[in-house]
């Protein structure tokens, strides 16, 4: 019996203490929502996949911030690779992808094929894909900017991994490469090295200008690591229209991509406020560029980089929202 | 000339010297077995150096093969029905409702708002509280102090909700994986026929790269808790089944037919007898699956899953290492805490048996009065703002991001020239002609000498796995991919062997180094290896070679851990004779201790090696090619996924078909 009586009563002691003695505001009494500052909020649930590269996450976060603020809309973010996401538009549980790289195998399969996606227009960014070498190299070696002249330098380019060939770093597989055929059919002496992944290709570059090595590598704008590191692109032999139709004869340039948007079939059906932003989101590779910098070097939450440009470019957002 | 390879081992030595002592036999064979396997390299060599290049398999990255895509289309054929197939209408959907509910629940309670509420139903401060009371009631006050001080520290770094998020998935797919882990555990402990059967489908989830199965589980439960669960569970519920069957196995003989005789009926065998007294061990495999849970904890942020996963790999998009090192300290922190709960949880179920009870009286109104505490703090952390959201703003956090991001540019400075000539060195000497040795062998060449090396290390049994694998790896169709990865699978795997038995010795012989060292391989188990993989990548360039130091970094705590133990448990009888004979350290380590532990050493090989095997995917990701980049390529585009699930399959065939080697191996050194 007195055990139990001890217990309880330092239960109580603690209970009566902290009650008394602390207080302080309580959970719903201060109204801590301020949540949606304009529109009624008939724009409802907005789902807005989330790519894995800095570019995208500038375009999510600034949509995201005026999908929330000038429409009222309820947005989920979902943090999903290319692959899932699409498969996300034939479940429902994705609206929109808003950067789109090509990507022909996933539009031949939910666009034309099971029909549960559908264009949503471009997004204004020019995609250029390329061979690209740090701007040390470029300065000392001017003339390693013609593909011609590669042959010249393959042995500089030689590492571990390439076999006494020179290395052509190719990184992260999400993205198109014709890189083994082109470094056939141009008859270079190097060898393509899958480096596997953005950051791996990155570190290389960052290291690259940094101790001045030699790396070549398949790199891409927009990006916010050019605006730390300006790589320089090599010049391929001209993009002429038809001359990557087949995949093994492929002696030219990559094509500048124009990166679209794409939405679910149903969400564009919706008539939501958040389908027509979408539809008329539109911006330059500077506009990215800068979000995507504010977000990776300056180190702002999404939320904060998007405010800030969306402050700054009054009369863009007012476009979208027309 | 295989058969006349075959023929020594199991055929003279051993059976002509019957009457001669124990040891002596032991040696002879031991002998002869490393002659044959001498001359079968010998003969390789031989061979190579006549039919080098000709009939190697090589694939180029882009070709596929007939298997790849008909992959490619099932995988089609199945996201096509997936809304009228009865399957998923009636089956899968019901699986992700419940699943989704049960973490939508846990959320709830102590990561994510729920309804009207801005904050969860328990804010900090009940948390906190209830991880301390709970750790002291099933462990000690020692890591109720841990907890304590861990879940705290969460809040510091900033990073409190996002723990909790993780902390919410985890505890949730350690909860389904229990619930189904340990029944199969009990029958496979039971039956060695459903041993036998579950076996090979426990070797394909441990080995089998979560990358590849990803899309297709969102593509049946959704992008969403239950996917994320569904991926975790898959990789973290094999441990506990094999445990709690080994548990289950090795319960005295003599005990359970002291029940039998006793009257006692199957059912209450199991439950008085069998469960309780391998009760200890079970908790040790629950462990080892929280452990697993937690190192899925970056690849389910692939497919939406909030917590600290999501906040490393957004921060790493940007090379952020400081703030990825931060959150992936959280992890490590998070992995600690309740792998020292749960150990000395195991440990409390003997010494509590064993100890006469001065504490017991105390005990249960000390957990009655510790009950009503924590009920408080739950309660105020439900009702006051400042015990629901964690006060401060996470500058802890901040400058353990900054330091680590000085410590990275540090070395990325200062070693790099000597990471260079060590990389150099080693992939020159050793990985290149062994690679090359590997992919330029005829495969029929290759494949016999996997086959007879299996037959000569580990038996028939053994021969026979490794010829079905290597058949298997040709229908894969990446023949020249897995050799690529082989050879720099083992070379990573001697690295681990290294210095597993360097640390391994070092923490065996004293019990300061071991707890000096031991959180660090805890550490280097579940932190996120991206996380320490930037820095490589500035140390070592994307190379074979940075995948080779990821691999050993996550597989040689493993090995060094297993071989500690190994050398503790030498009985100190010996070493105290072998030092009176006049024997020297050096001596006392290679003459007595390291061959006395020698089935601790090849079960460190044994693990090791799958350990190693499971960072293929990653090493995949900083410039190792072959196999590990087939996977990631099959994850991110549509046509080449047929090829990334055959690389997978590849991997495990790998997997099995040295584990199967090795564990050969060490039943007979053991025996």
């Amino acid at each position: 019996m007195a055990r139990h009586w001890r217990a309880g009563a330092a239960g109580l002691a603690v209970l009566g203490l902290t009650l008394t003695a602390c207080g302080g505001a309580k959970v719903g009494d201060t109204s801590s929502g301020s949540d949606n500052a304009g529109g009624s909020g008939k724009c409802g649930a907005f789902n807005l996949a989330v790519n894995p590269w800095v570019g995208y996450e500038a375009d999510a976060a600034v949509v995201a911030y005026v999908a929330q603020h000038k429409l009222g809309c309820t947005v989920n973010k979902k943090n999903l690779k290319e692959e899932i996401a699409w498969q996300g538009f034939g479940t429902g549980e994705v609206d929109t992808v808003l950067e789109n790289w090509g990507h022909d195998d996933l539009k031949k399969k939910y666009i034309s094929g099971q029909k549960t996606a559908q264009e949503a227009g471009q997004t204004g960014n020019k995609g250029i894909i390329g061979w690209y070498v740090p701007p040390w190299l470029a300065k000392a070696h001017p003339d390693i900017l013609d593909w011609k002249n590669l042959n010249k330098y393959a042995a500089n380019f030689k590492t571990s991994e390439s076999g006494g060939k020179g290395q052509l770093l190719d990184g992260d597989p999400s993205y198109v490469t014709n890189d083994a055929a082109l470094v056939k059919n141009l008859k270079l002496n190097f060898k393509v090295v899958y480096a596997g992944s953005e950051t791996a290709l990155i570190q290389s570059f960052r290291d690259a200008e940094k101790n001045k090595k030699w790396v070549i590598g398949y790199f891409y704008e927009p990006q916010w690591f050019l605006s730390e590191v300006p790589l320089k692109k090599v010049s391929l032999p001209k993009y002429t229209t038809g001359c990557d139709a087949v995949a093994e004869k492929i002696a030219c340039d990559y094509p500048v991509y124009d990166l679209d948007k794409i939405v679910s079939t149903k969400f564009a059906k919706s008539g939501s406020p958040a389908y027509k932003l979408v539809k008329n989101f539109n911006w330059t590779n500077d506009d990215q560029n800068t979000v995507a910098k504010y977000i990776a070097q300056d180190k702002m939450t999404d939320d904060a980089a998007a405010k800030k440009w969306v402050d700054a470019n009054k009369d863009k957002v007012d476009a979208w929202l027309k | 000339m295989m058969a006349v390879t075959i023929e020594k081992p199991d055929g003279k030595p051993g059976t002509a010297e019957k009457t001669v002592p124990a040891a002596p036999v032991e040696k002879t064979r031991r002998i002869s077995r490393a002659m044959v396997v001498g001359a079968v390299l010998v003969v390789w060599l031989v061979l190579f150096a006549v039919l080098r290049g000709k009939q190697t398999l090589s694939l180029a990255a882009a070709d596929l093969t007939g298997l790849h895509k008909w992959l490619n289309d099932l995988n089609d054929s199945i996201g096509a029905n997936r809304n009228s197939n009865p399957l998923f209408l009636y089956f899968f959907n019901e699986i992700r409702l419940v699943i989704d509910n049960l973490v939508t629940f846990i959320q709830h309670l102590i990561s994510q708002p729920s309804g009207a509420r801005p904050v969860p139903q328990i804010g900090w401060l009940g948390v906190v509280g209830l991880a301390g009371y709970v750790s002291w009631a099933v462990g000690n006050w020692r890591v109720a102090l841990l907890a304590v001080a861990g879940f705290t520290f969460f809040g510091l770094q900033g990073l409190w909700q996002e723990s909790m998020d993780t902390l919410a998935l985890t505890v949730s797919a350690v909860f389904v994986a229990l619930l189904f882990a340990i029944p199969l555990g009990v029958w496979a402990g039971l039956s060695d026929r459903f041993n036998r059967v579950v076996t090979p489908f426990l070797d394909f989830m441990q080995t089998m790269p979560t990358f590849v199965y990803l899309a297709p589980l969102t593509l049946i439960f959704l992008i969403g808790g239950a996917s994320a669960t569904i991926a975790t569970v898959i990789y973290a519920a094999p441990p506990t089944i094999r445990i709690t069957a080994h548990a289950i196995r090795n319960v005295s003989k003599t005990t359970v037919e002291a029940a039998d005789s006793l009257g006692a009926t199957r059912r209450q065998s199991l439950l008085k007898v069998l469960l309780p007294m391998s009760k200890r061990t079970v908790v040790m495999g629950v462990n080892q699956t929280i452990m697993a849970a937690l190192a899925m904890v970056t690849i389910a942020a692939l497919i939406n899953a909030p917590g600290l996963g999501a906040n490393v790999i957004q921060a790493l998009q940007s090379l952020d290492v400081g703030t990825a090192f931060n959150a992936g300290l959280a992890i490590v922190v998070m992995a600690i805490v309740l792998d020292r709960v749960t150990t000395a949880a195991s440990a409390r179920e003997e010494t509590s048996r064993n100890a006469k009870d001065r504490f017991a009286t105390w005990r249960r109104p000390l957990l009655g009065a510790g009950a009503v505490l924590t009920l408080v703090l739950i309660y105020l952390s439900h009702t006051y703002l400042w015990a629901a959201d964690f006060p401060g703003d996470g500058t802890v956090g901040t400058h353990i991001a900054s330091a680590a991001d000085t410590a990275t540019n540090w070395a990325q400075d200062h070693l790099s020239g000597l990471t260079n000539a060590i990389r150099d060195v080693l992939t020159n000497g050793l990985l290149n002609p062994f690679q090359t040795l590997l992919t330029d062998s005829p495969w029929w060449l290759v494949g016999a000498v996997l086959v007879v090396l299996g037959v000569v290390l580990g038996g028939w049994k053994a021969g026979v796995t490794a010829a079905v694998c290597v058949g298997l790896l040709v229908g894969t169709g990446l023949w020249s991919d897995a050799m690529t990865t082989l050879a720099s699978t083992l070379v990573a795997t001697v690295l681990v062997m290294v210095l597993g038995i360097v640390f391994g010795v070092w923490m065996g012989r004293s019990a300061i180094v071991d707890r000096i060292i031991r959180p660090s391989l805890d550490a280097a188990q579940v932190m996120p290896p991206f996380v320490y993989l930037v820095p490589f990548l500035a140390l070592f360039g994307a190379t074979r070679f940075t995948a080779i130091v990821a691999a050993v970094v996550y597989g040689a705590p493993v090995a060094m851990k297993i071989i500690a133990d190994g050398i503790r448990a030498v009985p100190e009888t010996t070493v105290e004779a072998a030092t009176s004979a006049g024997c020297n350290t050096w001596q006392i380590i290679t003459k007595v201790q390291l061959p006395m532990s020698r089935s601790a050493l090849t079960l460190a090989t044994n693990q090791g090696l799958i350990y190693v095997l499971s960072m293929v995917v990653v090493g995949g990701l900083v410039g190792a090619g072959a196999l590990g980049y087939d996977v990631v390529a099959g994850f991110s585009q549509g046509e080449l996924y047929g090829k990334g699930l055959a690389a997978g399959l590849a991997i495990v065939l790998l997997g099995v078909m040295f584990d199967r080697i090795t564990q050969a191996a060490a039943r007979r050194a053991s025996a």
